[in-house]
């Protein structure tokens, strides 16, 4: 998959176009991401009343809050928490597990248990158009509230003599007279005129309206009131434009009853209708467009997703009086069962997306923040240098955003703007020029050929990890397969391409390809995932296989084989190699090892914290990332990525590596094992070229592993914490050869101990230190990357 | 920053080479193309300096990260 454009640079734009592009794609991105999109509730409530939010809060006792959302969203709430027809019980998702959540007595209670001060409307200063609002029904006079609000003189005609039209027409037991007249009061409070015995085409005519007010709205329910014309449909019903409720005569507009006609009468439809109407005379008199910006009115259908995996079915709660509504405790268990529905399906199976506090929305705007700052902190670098890149948000997302790839986009826009946080990667771009440089890096044909059929590539971590099993498969390779199987040892480049650093990464693959072109172009046999999906997706001419799919097909070694049952971890880089998977659960059930599976496994694996290089950028979340994997099993784990398995067992978690269980080192010994440190990888790597030289070619290779002539001993203790801080042996065998050399170093008068420090590179390194017998024991290591302009005099 | 180290601990150590206590100076340190004065314990003659291990793992790493976000 190739990488999407995050905010690219258009040299060649001026910088207008430049952002306006780059905003586009942003706004494409953040689209992706649902998080933010309505539950259902509230797309499909015809005036999105917040019922989530309601439901949080009154969940918690807070009726408040509760009463306070409601009223925000509808004129007149005592008569719509008893009348409601609730759209929104018909889309709730909790009636999959269970029946909707009873949001009209969620409304009732919470104006039950918190009235509150009632409605204290702010008005704007009043302007001097005038317009007529025709009928007094739950419609009318929501368009009359909002425009009156709005300071326009507002003049209702109502046939009869009270406010409220159809509402009147509910049971008192449904609907108690006095809270009718609450909800109404607020109309005296805008000032608004009523003129009762008022019929339409009767007591006066719609063109005299017309002639009187700038804006008239119809909502009299009543075809008689609709101005004279062909705007009528077959059915009777007035016709209006769907958005802006205008009808066929300009600044005539109608809603309610009216134009729907009174088969299915929806009292907070007509509120809808009301409301919308309003909107429009509103623009209207303010001479503006009626139908800019008027998405999502009215009902619309939302892209949430919400899982409803795994949630245990609750019915609804009966209120004990049914004709006192809910008690304050009832209204709190029923608001309890709203599912407060969201997506954060990826956050839910990521420990780094969690670790930020947000969801891909609001990460993806840190991101283009971050990389549009001219001047000034750029807050989200630890996000963007912390994500593995593994690519589980995408298998989980509903609408498939791969963060993984904005992250890594996001990263090499940040490398070319000279703003990439030096210290992030350093080490691992280190580690890979160590790799492929001549002191590991090795390419040759089977011993005693000039052919290569095929070329074992076991990659950086193997040979780091275990020289032992590299140097077994390999023979194993050579004994099994006809044709020469030639050897080649380097690293594929992950660590460059994970970093962002497109011009350093460049130049791996390419001098893999140059070399396996002078091989003879030979079938490639990856061991590691990573070198395997790089090379597939960098060289797609490069016929490769992995090692796994060959072995599924060899007969073992009879000594092969585990104990117990494993738990079998995929690397994130196999994600979408299912051929590679299975061909592994095809060797374990040929040595007849019985096999478990994670809850995520396959297409939706997760990375062991070392993908993306997490675990040098922010390795707190890399142990968080290593500690939830190994804690999902209590059995033992097998991986086929050496890194897996040695990220696994730096937290104490026994696991195996395949090639321990093929070779017979199946053994809980071997599983619990804990893998060589960053100094002793960088030796095994240049040890198994050394020993593979002599042994297979007869060659001799000196070694150059640090300066030989400093011997350090250093304590386990002092090595984990080498190890977390990411200093070498050989860093410290440099500055103890320095300081002994020249003299300049500290004495403790306590201990008698020496201190030094020297700048390799870009990092300054301290070491305390004492003589030994053989040469120097190491008491403690430090660094920084400060440089100290210390002008040393001899 | 004439703070940063604390006196008892830079009194332990002496420079090897000129045999002497350090004693506390301005020395610049630099970092992404930013310079500041910091006193540390530095040897009068030859200039060796002393940076404890919390100082170079606390405050100077948090420096480090501010100015490589800036």
């Amino acid at each position: 998959m190739g990488l999407p454009r995050i905010f690219p640079f258009f040299e060649q734009c001026s910088i207008g176009i430049r952002k306006s592009m780059e905003k586009k794609e942003l706004l494409e991105l953040e689209y992706q991401c649902i998080q933010e999109c309505a539950p259902w509730c509230v797309s499909e409530c015809p005036v999105h009343v917040d019922v989530r939010g309601m439901c949080a809060a009154m969940r918690t006792g807070d009726f408040a809050s509760g009463t306070k959302i409601f009223r925000r969203f509808v004129p007149f709430p005592g008569i719509i928490s008893r009348i409601c027809d609730q759209p929104c019980r018909g889309i709730c998702k909790r009636r999959e597990a269970g029946s909707a959540i009873a949001i009209r007595s969620l409304e009732r209670a919470a104006l039950t248990w918190a009235p509150g001060p009632g409605q204290k409307p702010a008005v704007l200063p009043r302007k001097d158009k005038r317009a007529a609002v025709i009928g007094a029904g739950l419609s009318g006079l929501t368009a009359a509230f909002d425009l009156a609000k709005k300071g326009w003189q507002l003049v209702v005609f109502e046939a009869a003599n009270k406010l409220g039209g159809s509402v009147w027409n509910y049971p008192e037991h449904e609907l108690p007279r006095e809270i009718i007249d609450r909800d109404f009061e607020v109309l005296h409070q805008l000032d608004v005129e009523f003129r009762f015995l008022k019929t339409a085409g009767l007591d006066f005519s719609i063109d005299d309206v017309l002639n009187d007010f700038d804006a008239v709205y119809l909502g009299s329910g009543n075809p008689s009131s609709a101005p004279p014309g062909p705007a009528l449909t077959p059915e009777g019903v007035l016709t209006v434009d769907p958005v802006t409720f205008e009808t066929e005569q300009a600044g005539v507009f109608a809603g309610g009853g009216l134009i729907r006609g009174e088969q299915n009468p929806s009292p907070i439809r007509s509120i809808s209708d009301g409301r919308r109407a309003a909107i429009s005379i509103d623009r209207f008199l303010q001479r503006v467009s009626l139908s800019a910006s008027r998405d999502n009115e009215g009902r619309y259908d939302t892209r949430l997703y919400t899982n409803i995996e795994g949630i245990e079915p609750r019915a609804e709660v009966v209120p004990a009086d049914p004709s006192l509504g809910y008690s304050a405790e009832e209204a709190a268990e029923e608001a309890g069962r709203c599912l407060q529905c969201e997506c954060m399906e990826c956050v839910k199976v990521c420990e780094y997306l969690a670790a930020f506090k947000g969801y891909p929305k609001s990460y993806l705007r840190q991101v283009y923040n971050n990389l549009s700052i001219v001047a000034g902190q750029r807050h989200a670098n630890k996000l963007i240098n912390s994500c593995s890149i593994c690519g589980l948000c995408q298998e989980v997302c509903p609408e498939n955003l791969h963060m993984g790839m904005v992250i890594k986009a996001a990263r090499q826009t940040m490398v070319k703007q000279g703003k990439m946080p030096p210290s992030a990667h350093e080490f691992a771009l280190l580690d890979m020029d160590y790799s492929n440089s001549e002191r590991c890096a090795l390419t040759r044909h089977q011993p005693g050929t000039e052919i290569s059929t095929f070329l074992f590539f076991p990659g950086c971590q193997l040979t780091a990890s275990s020289p032992k099993n590299t140097a077994r498969t390999y023979s194993l390779l050579m004994e099994r397969l006809t044709g020469g199987v030639g050897l080649m040892l380097r690293c594929c480049g992950a660590p460059a391409d994970w970093a962002g650093r497109q011009e350093a990464f460049a130049g791996v693959p390419a001098d893999f390809e140059a070399q396996w072109q002078a091989m003879g172009r030979p079938e490639v046999i990856t061991a590691c995932s990573t070198c395997h999906s790089v090379f597939k997706a960098n060289l797609p001419h490069v016929p490769i296989q992995s090692l796994w799919e060959v072995l599924a097909g060899l007969d073992l070694p009879p000594t092969s084989g585990t104990a117990v049952p494993v738990v079998v971890h995929d690397p994130c880089t196999s994600r979408h190699e299912a051929g590679i998977q299975s061909s592994v659960r095809t060797i374990l059930a040929n040595m007849g090892c019985e096999i478990h599976e994670l809850p995520l496994s396959r297409e939706r694996t997760e990375c062991c914290g070392y993908g993306g290089l997490m675990s040098f950028a922010n390795k707190e979340l890399a142990d968080k990332v290593v500690e939830r994997r190994i804690s999902e099993s209590p059995d033992l784990y097998l991986a086929y990525c050496a890194i897996c398995r040695y990220q696994f067992r730096s937290m104490g978690k026994p696991t195996w590596h395949l090639l321990d269980v093929i070779f017979g080192d199946g053994d809980l010994e071997t599983a619990a094992q804990k893998g060589p440190d960053y100094s002793q990888r960088r030796r095994n790597r240049e040890h198994l070229k050394a020993s593979l030289l002599k042994e297979l070619w007869h060659e001799e290779m000196t070694l150059q592993q640090g300066d030989e002539s400093v011997k350090l001993s250093v304590p386990d203790d002092v090595r984990d914490v080498m190890q977390d801080r990411l200093i070498l042996i050989e860093d410290l065998q440099k500055v103890i050869g320095w300081a002994e050399e020249t003299g300049f170093k500290l004495v403790s008068s306590r201990s008698g101990r020496f201190l030094a420090h020297h700048t390799v590179a870009n990092v300054t390194y301290w070491v305390e230190y004492y003589p030994s017998d053989e040469g120097f024991t190491v008491h403690n290591a430090y660094s920084h990357r400060m440089k100290i302009r210390e002008e040393l005099k001899q | 920053m004439s703070n940063y180290v604390k006196e008892d601990e830079a009194a332990e150590w002496l420079c090897a080479k000129c045999d002497i206590p350090l004693e506390s100076k301005n020395v610049e340190v630099e970092y992404m193309g930013s310079k500041y004065p910091v006193a540390l314990p530095r040897c009068p003659k030859c200039g060796v300096v002393f940076i404890p291990e919390e100082l170079a793992v606390g405050k100077m790493a948090e420096i480090e990260r501010l100015l490589e976000d800036k």
